[in-house]
């Protein structure tokens, strides 16, 4: 018979196994989701190189799609920087909500920080909690992936045939709901969720891309009348 | 400097200073117990709007195209309790199909 203790760290090892499953199948879509990345920006006039430091500084997908649509329809450098910040003003409330998990001196907080990404920490939440390991772990592998991808689209260029073919963009809602799902165990989680996502539709088609899911985040709010 | 690299320096930056605001202004300490309980609620939150907005979201106006197909072949995979990689797949082929129909 095992104790407690014993019993509790197979828990979380499973949900580890589960969690490295999960970013495994996670990782495959985003490195396809990269090369696209890369196939899209290059054929935006960006060049082989630029695709690839982008996407290995930047690290998120909607801001970079924004900024080699926007450059590639002759937009200027200023809407282009306007967009993409918008898109990933999300991180600054994402990165405060796992803050407790990084540790140790500023440079070393600042550099695991980059790691933070919608799918790692999607896969690191655990309902309301984070796992530290998924979050860092998820975040590596999907970066290596992110970073090769987008290398291999731009070398490859139209070779490799338009990522709409594939269903690619419907793969990524699709992706998040999944993800999604498993948050909604509590009432308050499924009201705010339910508040969130009507914000955002509500908002798409008077607002730029970006700014619903900022404003959407407003309905967190429902924790402060209704806690846990 | 080009447009481009003028580009992939700015966002670069500004997105390492965003995803850097928490774990480096705050990294470690425990947050307030008001702020923990609405922080705690962005995941359920930031991912459902992340799913209307990928779903339906166009420039400024609602888009309905092969996309809703998608995820709602996407949704009946989750409902069966299939695996992610399944429904990323079920969710990828039901766009596609539904884009070579239209």
């Amino acid at each position: 018979m095992s104790s407690p203790a014993s019993a509790s760290t197979s828990v979380s090892a499973q949900r580890y196994r589960d969690g490295v499953r999960a970013a495994l199948a996670v990782a495959a879509t985003v490195s396809f989701f990269g090369a696209s990345f890369g196939l899209v920006a290059r054929s935006a006039g960006m060049g082989m190189v630029a695709p690839v430091v982008m996407s290995a500084t930047t690290f998120a997908g909607s801001a970079q799609f924004a900024v080699s649509s926007i450059l590639g329809a002759a937009g200027g450098a200023t809407s282009a920087i306007a967009a993409a910040v918008l898109l990933n003003a999300r991180y600054a409330p994402i990165s405060i909500s796992v803050a407790g998990l990084f540790r140790g001196p500023r440079l070393r907080r600042l550099l695991e920080s980059q790691l933070i990404v919608d799918e790692s920490w999607a896969l690191a939440a655990r309902g309301g909690r984070f796992d530290r390991r998924i979050l860092l772990g998820a975040g590596l592998l999907l970066y290596v992936s992110w970073v090769i991808g987008t290398a291999v689209g731009a070398l490859a260029g139209d070779a490799l045939g338009d990522p709409k073919d594939f269903g690619l963009d419907g793969a990524f809602p699709a992706l998040f709901l999944a993800l999604l799902v498993p948050q909604l165990r509590t009432s308050r989680a499924a009201v705010a969720a339910l508040c969130g996502a009507a914000i955002a539709f509500a908002l798409i088609p008077m607002t730029p891309p970006g700014t619903p899911i900022v404003v959407a985040s407003a309905a967190c709010l429902v924790g402060l009348r209704w806690r846990p | 400097m080009s447009t481009v690299w003028l580009v992939v320096l700015v966002v670069g930056l500004a997105t390492v200073a965003l995803k850097a605001t928490g774990p480096v202004l705050l990294g470690g300490r425990e947050l307030p117990r008001a702020v923990a309980s609405v922080v705690g609620l962005l995941a359920p939150v930031l991912l459902a709007a992340l799913v209307v907005t990928q779903t339906v979201g166009g420039d400024n106006e609602l888009v309905l195209d092969a996309r809703l197909a998608g995820v709602s072949a996407g949704a009946a995979a989750i409902a069966a309790r299939a695996p992610l990689p399944a429904v990323v797949v079920v969710a990828a082929v039901a766009t596609a199909v539904a884009r070579l129909i239209a």
